[in-house]
């Protein structure tokens, strides 16, 4: 079988959202503020790939309010754990092949 | 197109995401020495100022509020300074001390902590003063070993290594002042040199 760079998912072509579904992977759960903290990016530029990751449907959102103040949970999906599983094999299949 | 070398820099980087969101990794090495030598003091005091050496599960000591201020009083120290240490290790790190990781880090000893804390209140109230010791080490022993899931897997070894001691020394009552002090100080100052040598430099 011949490996080609399209079999890698676009939506881990970014370094944050790989990073997001990495976090994610290890964790049931976790809020916008802690996702930021590791990931050293911006509101905006998080909010953006979170986003894009939703509408994959990767991820899941869960809303709601601690003391009065919104709180965002995001967890993995079924078919984001799948997506990503898939992702790490062509990964490594990629470094094999061309050792 | 892209090189070889960025899904080599692609999987470093999840690995390192994975491990840091997932544990807290800025305990200190100092920390640990600094509690080891609190409570070696501690019992040393306890031992030869309050002349408090339990010998038996019914214990009786004159002293006894003055030993347990004296515990507070380690604890209260032991706590800080790790907060201390960890924060400057943390800050070094370009981590936060209280994050997602800490936080559950802490949560995972609190219930062991807790139980522990209110059995032996009821043990004292009940006399069974000799109890004290052991059954302390073993539960600050099982909230390392749960402690251990959210941080280096070495403080799940201490954990063992505290609930063995707390469970001999309930089998020597009239040793268990000194195997505590081997437990909470000799323990906590090798487990502090070791972090430091494996980690810290």
């Amino acid at each position: 079988m011949k490996l080609s760079i399209d079999d890698l998912h676009k939506v881990f072509e970014s370094r944050v959202r790989l990073g997001i579904m990495s976090a994610l992977a290890v964790n049931d759960e976790l809020d916008f503020t802690s996702l930021k903290e590791y990931l050293d990016v911006t509101d905006g530029n998080l909010a953006t790939h979170l986003k894009k990751l939703e509408t994959e449907e990767f991820i899941g959102v869960e809303k709601s309010f601690i003391d009065n103040k919104p709180n965002t949970k995001y967890y993995m999906t079924e078919a984001g754990r799948k997506a990503f599983e898939a992702h790490l094999n062509v990964l490594e299949q990629i470094i094999k092949s061309q050792k | 197109m892209k090189e070889e070398r960025d899904y080599i820099q692609d999987i470093n980087e999840m690995r390192s995401m994975m491990e840091r969101s997932s544990k807290f990794l800025s305990l200190s090495g100092w920390a640990g020495i600094m509690a080891g030598i609190y409570a070696l003091a501690g019992a040393w005091i306890a031992h030869a100022v309050l002349g408090f050496n339990p010998d038996a599960l019914l214990y009786h000591s004159p002293g006894f509020s003055n030993v347990a201020l004296l515990a507070m009083g380690v604890l209260v120290l032991a706590f800080f300074t790790a907060i201390y240490f960890s924060g400057q290790k943390a800050r070094k790190r370009g981590e936060k001390i209280w994050n997602h990781t800490s936080r559950r880090l802490l949560m995972s000893m609190m219930v062991p902590l807790a139980a522990g804390g209110l059995l032996v209140l009821v043990l004292i109230s009940k006399g069974l003063t000799g109890l004290v010791a052991p059954l302390t080490l073993l539960f600050y022993g099982l909230a390392l070993y749960n402690a251990g899931f959210y941080t280096i897997r070495e403080v799940k070894i201490m954990g063992i290594i505290q609930i063995v001691l707390g469970i001999t020394s309930v089998w020597f009552i009239e040793h268990s002042l000194l195997i505590w002090a081997i437990g909470f100080g000799v323990i906590h100052i090798l487990y502090g040199i070791y972090m430091h040598y494996r980690y810290e430099r």
